[in-house]
């Protein structure tokens, strides 16, 4: 019982006054903990996880492994290092189990955990969807279910844990393959202390028809969440997995580093659609990457709203020929938040191609950067890439970059880039208004018109969360 | 607000731009139910007329009054002139990448069924149309088909993106189009006809003739005589040099069109009572 006392002073000290007015969906479930590590981290807390899960020796060595990097490894020296360097690693509790189990249908999931979907406004019709979706709650997965019907196509869609108890094999052949800890100071971090996320498995010449959907939320102060995710496309097969995201509102700051790595085998092809829109005091610190073999093709879609400060570059490895890459990303920025984002595409192999479209808005000072990475290996003869980067200032004091980086080292490539800042207009707003819109409504109408490209990728229940959340970010923008 | 008297006044109006005087006391008296020409040169304040009108931010009324159904709308913000039936068709209307035209007009639609606070939108209902606020999105669609059929729009307008690429033309039948749909009680034109072949010409005329009636009353304002062949005004006002120099019947603009401005420049030179 020690452990719940110490949750409930923790709850106790939050003081969510004024924050709750700014994030609209701000809200607390009460915790129901009945594990929780200390504070801060340790090779003993890395072991500790690892024994409470009851993990495979390989995995308990990977974790110490990947925590003795993350100590070796210094803070990035680029992008906002003033942000990165206030993150305080020993006031962070890094592993978090609810009092419930794994849940198997929608009738046992928790009332309390509807209730936050109901406060999500999730329609009714998406709630059905929800059948076939592992919701991550806390640091666990705690509903999931999956349709018959993908089951009966042999498809695994499980929580990570689970994914690596019954699939050991098949989780250990790809597992940090993609993403090493090694590769930077968070998936070092990620890799020592992860909990939950997905794990996916797409047998060879499935289509699913339907997209796999999850859900994340941090509900706990100080709580990081490190979830990792998996998805192996087997060759031939074709999937889309969508990540949407809230998260309640806290005072204390709060970090989320997540893992995700596909495999998208040859003739594959493997979507996955994120929308986040952390509260904003989170820093979102995020490492994606995909390889995708002969003739594959991996598209991210990436929606970015809230958090303090947003990196995150999604990567795709064309190692095969005729594999095909996509990075299609939107993020948010109103005031006092940095979303760092942008793409990285590596071409390996010969007629590869890939295209990345950003599109960035800032508001109230708010900051957006463009960070991408286009690289031309030798002999990726044939290669064909195009980079847009669109951004949209919505007054004189927000701000946006672009730090686009071009290595071609073969000469028979076609590389396109067009980048475009534009400010939201008096001409266009007198235009609008004219027509009988208010200056808000205006405003709104030219916002959602600039992320049409990307809206319109996403499935209508999205969509239409999308352009809420837009108008919600957009209240009280006219002084 | 008044169903009585002028549909739209402008009195003593004195506008500047960047500290630069334009119009230099302009008065001008429209009814309901006429067509009213404007015309001029380049540069003679025709276009400053027709922004400061709906309240544009950029210009500072330095003096007088814009009226419209009796109240002084000078100081309303252009969202509410437009609520209370007022429009512009733009001379270079502005492309709004990403909104396609249907969620647009429905949009403005719903936009002018929004209550002013006042009776402003009671004549909203006596249209051939009715707003899309109270009417569901099939009737909307349906409306906007007859819209566009008798206008002769092109059907592949409705799912493009406002402005966004169109030719010239295309821009001034959209304007049209939207003018014709949101039925607004006045409609100023600016320069509509500029740049139009005859078919595009005939689409502008369509529209004008098509919305007039005893309540509405238009605004064209035009450099050339051509337009004014398929749409007969009721009232023709030549403005120079920001102000209003003659006012007259249709033959005004037909004298304009044979001799040019420069007689009414040097008519307007000779010592009155000539």
């Amino acid at each position: 019982m020690a452990q719940s006392q110490e949750t409930q002073e923790v709850v106790d000290k939050t003081d969510v006054s004024g924050i709750n007015d700014d994030y609209k969906y701000g809200f607390h479930d009460p915790e129901v903990s009945v594990f929780k590590v200390d504070k801060g981290l340790t090779a003993d807390t890395v072991r500790a996880i690892s024994a409470k899960k009851e993990e495979p020796a390989w995995m308990t060595e990977f974790r110490l492994e990947a925590f003795k990097t993350f100590q070796e490894k210094p803070m990035p020296k680029w992008g906002n290092t003033s942000l990165l360097n206030s993150i305080d690693f020993d006031e962070i509790y890094y592993y978090l189990k609810p009092a419930e189990q794994m849940e198997n249908s929608w009738d046992d999931v928790p009332e309390y955990i509807k209730n936050t979907f109901e406060k999500l406004g999730i329609p009714e019709a998406e709630r059905k969807f929800l059948a076939g979706v592992s919701a991550q709650y806390e640091s666990e997965v705690v509903y999931h279910s999956l349709q018959e019907e993908i089951e009966k196509q042999g498809v695994i869609f499980t929580d990570m844990d689970t994914g690596l108890r019954e699939y050991e094999d098949l989780v250990k052949k790809y597992w940090a393959t993609v993403i090493p800890p090694a590769d930077n100071k968070f998936a070092a971090l990620n890799s020592s202390v992860w909990s939950g996320g997905s794990f996916v498995y797409i047998p060879p010449g499935v289509e699913v028809t339907m997209p796999l959907q999850a859900y994340f939320r941090i509900n706990s102060e100080n709580m990081g969440q490190f979830e990792r995710t998996m998805i192996i496309a087997d060759e031939g097969s074709r999937v889309h997995y969508i990540e949407g995201c809230t998260a309640p509102t806290y005072v204390a700051d709060s970090l989320h580093s997540a893992v995700v790595e596909l495999i998208a085998l040859p003739g594959s092809h493997l979507r996955y659609t994120t929308i986040q829109n952390w509260s904003k005091n989170v820093y979102n610190l995020v490492t994606k990457r995909a390889i995708a073999y002969e003739n594959a093709t991996v598209e991210w879609v990436d929606g970015n709203l809230g958090s303090k400060l947003t990196m995150k570059f999604p990567c795709v490895y064309l190692v095969g020929e005729g594999a095909h890459g996509e990075i299609l990303s939107v993020a948010f920025s109103n005031a006092g938040q940095h979303q760092d984002a942008g793409a990285k595409i590596y071409h390996v192999a010969p007629n590869t191609t890939s295209r990345i479209t950003s599109k960035s808005i800032s508001k109230g000072g708010g900051r957006s950067s463009y960070r991408g990475m286009v690289k031309v290996y030798p002999g990726a003869v044939g290669s064909k890439v195009h980079v847009e980067c669109d951004a949209l200032l919505m007054d004189k004091d927000s701000r946006s970059d672009t730090y686009p980086t071009m290595e071609i080292a073969e000469e028979q490539v076609q590389v396109e880039h067009e980048a475009r800042v534009s400010k939201v207009g008096d001409e266009q707003l007198f235009y609008l208004m004219s027509r009988g819109l208010t200056e808000e409504e205006a405003l709104v109408m030219v916002v959602n018109g600039f992320i049409e490209p990307f809206v319109k990728e996403l499935p209508m229940e999205y969509a239409v969360e999308l352009n809420r959340l837009i108008q919600l970010e957009m209240e009280g923008s006219v002084g | 607000m008044s169903d009585e008297g002028p549909l739209f006044e402008a009195r003593g109006l004195r506008v500047a731009i960047e500290g630069k005087e334009i119009l230099r006391g302009v008065d001008l008296t429209i009814n309901r139910g006429e067509v009213h020409a404007l015309m001029g040169r380049n540069g003679s304040g025709k276009s400053t007329l027709a922004y400061v009108a709906l309240g544009h931010p950029h210009y500072e009324v330095l003096g007088g009054q814009i009226l419209y159904k009796g109240v002084d709308v000078t100081e309303l913000d252009t969202d509410v002139r437009a609520r209370m039936g007022m429009f512009l068709a733009f001379q270079y209307p502005m492309a709004i990448p990403g909104v396609t035209v249907s969620k647009f007009m429905h949009s403005a639609l719903k936009a002018r069924a929004t209550d002013n606070g006042d009776d402003s939108n009671s004549s909203n209902g006596q249209g051939s149309f009715k707003t899309a606020g109270t009417i569901p999105i099939r009737e909307f669609r349906q409306n906007l088909t007859k819209a566009m059929d008798l206008l002769g729009v092109d059907k592949s307008f409705t799912g493009r993106y406002v402005n966004d690429g169109f030719s010239g033309g295309e821009k001034k039948r959209l304007e049209i189009l939207q003018m014709f749909m949101l039925q607004p009680e006045f409609s100023i034109l600016d320069e509509t006809d500029s740049g139009l072949d005859i078919d595009a010409l005939k689409t502008v005329a369509e529209g004008v003739n098509a919305t007039r009636s005893p309540e509405r009353s238009h605004l064209v304002i035009t450099h050339y005589q051509r337009v004014l062949n398929y749409i007969e005004p009721d009232v023709v006002h030549v403005m120079m040099d920001g102000k209003i120099v003659r006012t007259g019947g249709p033959e005004l603009s037909q004298a304009l069109e044979e001799q040019g401005y420069e007689w009414l420049e040097d008519e307007l030179l000779q010592p009155a009572g000539k």
